[in-house]
C-alpha cells in the first residue's frame, strides 16, 4: 500500500497523479478485496470442518448439552413470542387478501406453508443470531483478548474442542428444534387471528393445512434451519475467535465491532443462503 | 556449568511486521533452578517467554529442549516436551465464567482421565497450599488481586509440571504481597522441584529467590549469571535498567537497596581514617519456612517488613545504615565503632528487643495480615568487626558465624 501511495506522486514530486494509476487502482482494490474474502472463506471453512471433526472427541457431550441449553432452551421464550405474533399477523393480512378473491378457505395452507418453508427457518435464525449469536461472539472475543484462549493452549486444552466445537454442534441441533417450535406456534397464531378473531371455520383452517402441507415442506424447512445454524454459529464463533486479528480496532472496541459484524454478516448470509437453498430445493 | 541446558535459545529472532522484538537471542536455562529474565517494559520479555511454551514461533534461530532442536522433533515429541511446561499469565487469564475450583480443576478435567474424586483431592490439596479454601466457590472477579494470583498459581501447578513460566507474577501488588508471591514461588519451587522461569521487574526482590538472572536489553540477552555476578556487571544495561528499576530504598522494608548500601559503605570508608574500624551486624529471621507454612506468605512478609523497620529505627538513630541481604536476612553497618562499642550497642538492642521488639513485630504483622494461627519463630543476630580493606561480604559471613538467638516469639506466651 505504501508503494502505491508513493507511486501516485510524479517523479518531479509535484503531487500530480500519473494517469495510468487511475486505471490500475480500481482493479487493485477489487483484487485485494476478493483475495481477502477468499482467504476468509477458506479459513472459515477449515474452522467449521475442524470444529465438526472435534465434536466426536471424548468429554464433548456435557459441553454440547450445556450449549444446547444456552442457545436452544434459553431462546424458546423469544421464539414462541415472535412465532405467535408472526403467525397472527400473517393470518390477519392473508385473511383480508384472500377474502377479496373468496378464497379464505386457503388461509391455513398459506399460513402454514409460509411459516414452514420460509418464515420459520429465517426468522428463527435471525432471532437466535440476535440473542445467542451476538453473545457467543462477545464471550469468545473476550476470552481471546483476556488471554483465556492462550491459557487453554498452555494447559494443552484444544480451544477448538473446548470452545468452538460444542457451540457449532449445539447450534446444528437447536436450530431445527426451535424452527419446529416457531412453525407450530406460528400456525396457532394464524388460527387465533383467522379462526378466533375473524370467524373462519376451524375445520376449514385445519383441513387446508392437512391437505396442502406434505413431508417435503417440513424437511425443506429443516434443511434450511441446519444450513442457517452452520452459517450463524460459524460466523459468530469465527468473529470472536479471531477478534485479535482485526486491523480496525483492538481490545474491547474490537469485541464490540466483531459482535456487530457477526450479527450483520449472519443475517445477510441467512437471507442470501435462503434464496440459494430455496432455488436448489425447488429444482 | 557443564550440564546440558533444559532450554536453549540459539540466535532467535522474532519480528512483528517490520518491528524486530528479539534479535539473535542466545540463552540457556538449567533444570531445577529459578531463572529470572529482567528488562525494561516492552523489551520483549513476555515474547521470549511465549516462545518457550510454543505460543509464538521464532522467525529465525533454534530452540533446543534438553539439547534437541524443536524443529527436528516430531509432533509427539514436541507435544510431550510442551506438556511438561505450565504458564502463569501476567493478567492471570483465569476463566471469569468459572469458579475458582473449576478454574484450578480445568486442566485435569480436560487433559486426564482421572476420576472425579481424585481430581477433587488434587484440587483441594493445591487450594489449601495456596490458602484459597474460602474462595473456591467464588468467581475470579470477586477475588482480590493477590487471591487471583494465587488461583492462577494453583492452576499452573495442578498438573505437577516440570517447568513453570511466570510472566510478571507480582504486577499490581503492594510490596508485602509482591514479596509474598515471590516467597511462595520460591517455596513451591523447592517443594516440588520444578524449574521456574520468571519475567519480572521486581529488582532487587527477585534476586533473593533467583539462581540465575538473564538480562534482556536492546533486543538481545546481554547478561546471564547469578545475582551476585550481576552486581559486578559493567554495561549500559546496569545504568539504564537496573538503576531505574531498583529504588534507592526497598519498597518492602524501607531500608537501603544493596547497591545504595554498598555505596554508603564505600563512602564511610573513604571518609574515615585508615585505622578507623566499623562493625557489621547480621540479623536473621529463623524458621521462615515454618512461618510461611503455618501463617502464610503474607504474614511472613509482614514480619520481615516490621523487622526491617524496627532495625532501621533503632540503628538509624545512631548513624547506622541497613539493607536486606537475603529474603530473611538484614545487614547493618555501625560506622566508627570498634567491637566493644558495637557489643554495647547490640546489648542495648537485645534488651529492647526482648522487652518489646519481638511483640511489636508480631503486633505489626497481625495488623495487616491477621491470622488466628501462631508459630514460634526466632531472630538471631551476630556482629563482626570490619576492616577498611576488607570486602563487606566477607565481614557479613564472619558476623553470621557469630549469630545467636536474640529473641523468640513463643505462641503460648501470646495466647
Amino acid at each position: 500500500m505504501a508503494e502505491n501511495g508513493n507511486s501516485r506522486q510524479s517523479p518531479e514530486g509535484n503531487g500530480k497523479c500519473r494517469p495510468e494509476m487511475f486505471l490500475v487502482q480500481p482493479f487493485s482494490f477489487i483484487g485485494e478485496k476478493v483475495i481477502g474474502w477468499i482467504n476468509v472463506l477458506g479459513t472459515a471453512t477449515i474452522f467449521l470442518v475442524m470444529a465438526l471433526w472435534k465434536t466426536f472427541r471424548p468429554k464433548q457431550f456435557p459441553k454440547v448439552i450445556a450449549q444446547i441449553y444456552y442457545i436452544g432452551a434459553s431462546s424458546t421464550t423469544i421464539i414462541i413470542l415472535v412465532g405467535l405474533f408472526t403467525g397472527m399477523v400473517l393470518g390477519l393480512q392473508s385473511y383480508h387478501a384472500l377474502s377479496q378473491f373468496g378464497a379464505v378457505g386457503g388461509l391455513g395452507a398459506l399460513v402454514s406453508l409460509s411459516l414452514i418453508r420460509e418464515l420459520g427457518p429465517v426468522l428463527t435464525a435471525i432471532m437466535i443470531t440476535a440473542r445467542a449469536g451476538s453473545a457467543i461472539t462477545a464471550e469468545v472475543g473476550i476470552q481471546r483478548i483476556s488471554e483465556q484462549i492462550d491459557a487453554l493452549h498452555t494447559m494443552h486444552v484444544d480451544p477448538f474442542r473446548y470452545l468452538i466445537s460444542p457451540r457449532i454442534t449445539a447450534a446444528i441441533i437447536s436450530f431445527p428444534l426451535l424452527t419446529a417450535v416457531f412453525d407450530f406456534v406460528g400456525i396457532i397464531g394464524g388460527y387465533i387471528s383467522g379462526v378466533m378473531l375473524l370467524g373462519l371455520n376451524a375445520g376449514v383452517y385445519s383441513h387446508s393445512i392437512n391437505a396442502n402441507v406434505d413431508m417435503k415442506d417440513l424437511t425443506d424447512g429443516f434443511i434450511k434451519a441446519i444450513v442457517f445454524a452452520i452459517i450463524v454459529a460459524t460466523v459468530c464463533c469465527y468473529q470472536g475467535y479471531f477478534v485479535h486479528m482485526r486491523t480496525d480496532s483492538h481490545g474491547a472496541k474490537a469485541v464490540g465491532l466483531a459482535t456487530t459484524s457477526a450479527v450483520v454478516t449472519s443475517c445477510v448470509l441467512v437471507l442470501v443462503s435462503d434464496y440459494v437453498v430455496t432455488s436448489m430445493l425447488l429444482i | 556449568m557443564n550440564t546440558t541446558p533444559l532450554i536453549e535459545f540459539r540466535n532467535i529472532t522474532k519480528r512483528f511486521g517490520s518491528h524486530t522484538v528479539l534479535e539473535n537471542v542466545n540463552l540457556q536455562i538449567y533444570e531445577g533452578q529459578v531463572t529470572t529474565i529482567i528488562g525494561l517494559s516492552g523489551s520483549g520479555k513476555s515474547v521470549l517467554l511465549k516462545h518457550i511454551i510454543g505460543l509464538l514461533h521464532p522467525d529465525e534461530g533454534t530452540i533446543l529442549f534438553r539439547g534437541k532442536p524443536l524443529n527436528e522433533m516430531n509432533k509427539s515429541e514436541i507435544s510431550s516436551s510442551l506438556h511438561q511446561i505450565s504458564y502463569m499469565f501476567q493478567g492471570n487469564a483465569l476463566f471469569d465464567s468459572l469458579m475458582v475450583y473449576d478454574n484450578i480443576a480445568l486442566p485435569l478435567m480436560e487433559t486426564t482421565n482421572l476420576k472425579k474424586a481424585e481430581i477433587n483431592r488434587r484440587v483441594m490439596a493445591r487450594v489449601e497450599q495456596t490458602e484459597l479454601t474460602d474462595a473456591i466457590h467464588r468467581y475470579p472477579s470477586e477475588l482480590s488481586g493477590g487471591m487471583q494470583k494465587r488461583a492462577a498459581l494453583a492452576r499452573a501447578l495442578i498438573t505437577d509440571p516440570q517447568i513453570v513460566l511466570f510472566d510478571e507474577p507480582t504486577t499490581g501488588q503492594d510490596p508485602v504481597r509482591k514479596n509474598a508471591i515471590l516467597s511462595m514461588i520460591a517455596q513451591y519451587q523447592r517443594k516440588f522441584n520444578f524449574t521456574a522461569i520468571m519475567v519480572s521487574h521486581e529488582i532487587p526482590d527477585v534476586y533473593f529467590i533467583s539462581n540465575r538472572i538473564l538480562a534482556l536489553y536492546d533486543k538481545s540477552i546481554v547478561f546471564q549469571g547469578t545475582p551476585e555476578e550481576l552486581g559486578n556487571f559493567k554495561h549500559p544495561f546496569t545504568d539504564e535498567v537496573i538503576n531505574s528499576l531498583e529504588g534507592l530504598q526497598k519498597e518492602l522494608t524501607g531500608l537501603y537497596s544493596r547497591r545504595k548500601f554498598k555505596v554508603l559503605n564505600h563512602a564511610q570508608l573513604r571518609r574515615g581514617q585508615s585505622d578507623e574500624n566499623y562493625c557489621v551486624a547480621v540479623f536473621t529471621l529463623s524458621d521462615i519456612d515454618a512461618v510461611n507454612a503455618v501463617l502464610g506468605h503474607d504474614t511472613a512478609q509482614e514480619i520481615i517488613h516490621a523487622m526491617g523497620l524496627y532495625i532501621d529505627k533503632h540503628f538509624g538513630a545512631i548513624g547506622g545504615f541497613s539493607t536486606r541481604n537475603k529474603a530473611n536476612e538484614f545487614v547493618t553497618v555501625l560506622p566508627y565503632s570498634d567491637m566493644a562499642e558495637a557489643e554495647k550497642i547490640m546489648n542495648e538492642f537485645v534488651e529492647d528487643f526482648h522487652e518489646r521488639g519481638i511483640s511489636d513485630i508480631w503486633a505489626e504483622a497481625q495488623k495487616r495480615a491477621p491470622s488466628d494461627k501462631c508459630v514460634d519463630f526466632a531472630i538471631r543476630a551476630g556482629i563482626a568487626e570490619g576492616q577498611p580493606v576488607a570486602e563487606i561480604d566477607a565481614i557479613v559471613i564472619s558476623a553470621k558465624s557469630q549469630q545467636k538467638e536474640i529473641g523468640r516469639l513463643r505462641c503460648a506466651a501470646k495466647e
